[in-house]
């Protein structure tokens, strides 16, 4: 095993590790995003491009997008709530 | 059930667990050693039968392409299922999305951040198809170069102008493309019924290694499977799009 593979492999183990401990549902989404670069970056130190294709462009363009106008949705509807009830 | 019992609950499963996972990670064949008999025998074939250069693609359209069509349409059903929940209720009503006005803006969506995210429209497109075409020569295929090309029309979003994506990518446009490529891609697998008698099996010229032009029906396939990827993403972001930006509940006016 090379430098490089330990390398990404403890950066996977301490991302994973760093989404569950995220303190709000909207840092979590960011965090989320820079583990799949790192799952990327693992998926081609471990010789496969094609897997590496498939994580970055759901982790940094499919999901993010998902993620985040949701959330935009919850607030919005939390925030129409708190008027209704005032 | 009190902290006391969870906790002693959690310690019994947990060294269980712990004791399974040790006993089959010791069991394990030692760090890069590989003896499937499966890939060895594809390693062999895929250029020299297949004349695809990327095996990955050679497995995910030709080879095992029946396996493909089933991933292909758990998208769509995913898809479907995405339309049907944030569909527009009776009780909601939509608002005009007013995007020359400041409040209105989206946020960071600054005149330098517009300005690149429009000259980035052109060159992302470029990705995209590059990646879709030559899915059998190099890492890549349908579903990645399918994910760029939506990424395409995003760009307009994130410059803060929602209202000019729909007019780029319309309902009915994305729509069609999602369901084209669904159907195209099948119809890749009953070419092969019609015309060499199996599902899936390759009925297409297969050229030269390495040319654009080669592998049989991993391009065709690749393109269908980009057209629906693309046309499925997009389906999917513009109705969150709609949900977060335009649809209201109808309580108050």
């Amino acid at each position: 095993m090379t430098v490089l593979q330990v390398a990404v492999l403890v950066a996977v183990a301490v991302g994973g590790g760093a989404v569950v401990v995220a303190p709000n549902a909207l840092r979590q989404a960011l965090v989320l995003g820079i583990y799949g670069l790192a799952l990327t970056m693992l998926f081609f130190v471990f010789q496969d491009p094609d897997v590496a294709l498939s994580e970055i462009v759901v982790s940094t363009i499919g999901l993010p997008v998902m993620v985040l106008l949701a959330l935009r949705k919850v607030h919005q509807q939390e925030g129409e709530r708190e008027e209704d009830s005032s | 059930m009190s902290r006391g019992v969870r906790l002693a609950l959690f310690g019994v499963a947990g060294a269980g667990f712990a004791a399974v996972l040790v006993i089959g990670m010791t069991g394990l064949p030692d760090f890069g050693s590989y003896h499937g008999v499966y890939g060895q025998i594809i390693d062999g074939i895929g250029v020299t039968v297949r004349h695809g250069t990327d095996l990955i693609t050679a497995l995910n359209f030709d080879i095992r392409g029946f396996d493909t069509l089933g991933e292909e349409f758990i998208l769509f059903a995913s898809v479907l299922g995405i339309v049907l929940i944030l569909r527009q209720l009776g009780g909601e009503r939509h608002q005009p999305h007013q995007e020359e006005s400041d409040e209105h803006h989206f946020a960071g969506a600054s005149e330098a951040l517009r300005a690149l995210a429009l000259a980035l429209i052109p060159s992302v497109i470029a990705v995209g198809v590059y990646i879709v075409v030559h899915g059998q020569i190099t890492p890549g295929g349908g579903f990645q170069g399918g994910v760029i090309l939506a990424a395409a029309p995003l760009a307009m979003f994130i410059a803060g102008r929602y209202m000019r994506m729909r007019v780029l990518a319309p309902h009915l446009v994305i729509e069609l493309g999602d369901v084209i490529g669904a159907a195209g891609y099948a119809l890749v697998g009953l070419s092969g019924l019609v015309f060499v008698g199996i599902f899936f099996k390759n009925s297409l010229p297969l050229g030269i290694p390495g040319h654009l032009l080669s592998g049989g029906q991993m391009d065709v396939a690749s393109v269908f499977v980009g057209l629906e990827v693309s046309g499925a993403f997009l389906v999917a972001w513009t109705h969150f799009l709609d949900q977060a930006l335009l649809i209201r509940s109808g309580k108050q006016s």
